[in-house]
């Protein structure tokens, strides 16, 4: 599991998020469950990283899935309808045992 | 210029750190227009995804070009113009990014997103050739706040957009 906060926008934010995921892929980790519960805001950026992220861990044969969202991530992922591509999970427990 | 109507223009640099910039600033001028919290974010949010697609779309990332940043209180509107100095875009070019074909597309959610946060929303060709997006949003209490999103904007200077570049005085 992988714990996000702040912000995850143009910039350092989504550019962390970025690195870090290649990061855990080159470690041949792909199965991954990004806890964003301290994640208070995100952008258009932000949310293309984390579809970057998710097609690329899909590609390695591995998911990607999300824990805790706050209520702005969620009303986003709903009204772009990513809350219907992304597994999301308000419970961690449930989410590891899901993989 | 009538009594009710203030204006606010900066010219920005195309990088990143003027997406930040333009949010701050508008967001300070929707709490002083009395816009609650939920209102704010919209309109922030909005903002930052009107100077991202001028930072890349538009301006290309390049340096040497400028972003120009409007703000207009009217006496029932706040209205933001994002003017950029690339080639301009149709609208109607615009892939839909809730199409199954686009879903997991990386980009291509900034003109979506503005169109649902704001009350109104359009894009048109400025002075300068660049797009120029134009969207505005009721003040709280005004006779028409309602909420809803996505309509062609009005702009305080009539449809069309404002005639000249964001960052010549009104």
């Amino acid at each position: 599991m992988v714990d996000f906060s702040g912000r995850i926008t143009l910039g350092e934010g989504s550019a962390l998020l970025r690195k870090t995921i290649r990061a855990l892929l080159e470690e041949e980790r792909n199965l991954l469950l990004l806890n964003l519960g301290d994640v208070d805001y995100i952008d258009s950026s932000g949310i293309g990283e984390l579809v970057s992220a998710y097609t690329a861990v899909k590609n390695r044969g591995g998911d990607m899935k999300l824990l805790n969202l706050t209520k702005k991530v969620r009303d986003l992922l709903q009204i772009t309808k990513l809350f219907t591509v992304f597994e999301v999970f308000t419970d961690e427990n449930g989410a590891l045992r899901s993989f | 210029m009538t009594p009710e109507t203030k204006h606010l223009e900066v010219t920005l640099q195309t990088q990143v750190e003027s997406v930040n910039v333009a949010e701050e600033m508008c967001l300070r001028v929707a709490e002083a227009a009395g816009f609650g919290e939920d209102d704010c974010y919209r309109i922030g949010m909005s903002v930052r995804e009107g100077v991202i697609n001028a930072f890349h779309y538009g301006n290309q990332e390049k340096p040497d070009k400028k972003i120009y940043l409007a703000v207009h209180l009217t006496a029932d509107k706040m209205i933001i113009h994002v003017l950029d100095e690339g080639k301009g875009f149709s609208l109607a070019d615009v892939p839909d990014p809730l199409a199954e074909e686009n879903l997991l597309s990386t980009s291509g959610r900034g003109i979506f997103l503005m169109r649902a946060f704001m009350d109104e929303f359009d894009v048109v060709t400025g002075q300068n050739g660049g797009a120029e997006i134009i969207m505005s949003k009721k003040l709280p209490g005004s006779s028409e706040s309602n909420g809803q999103g996505g309509q062609d904007a009005q702009g305080g200077q009539g449809a069309g957009g404002s005639g000249k570049t964001p960052h010549q005085e009104a």
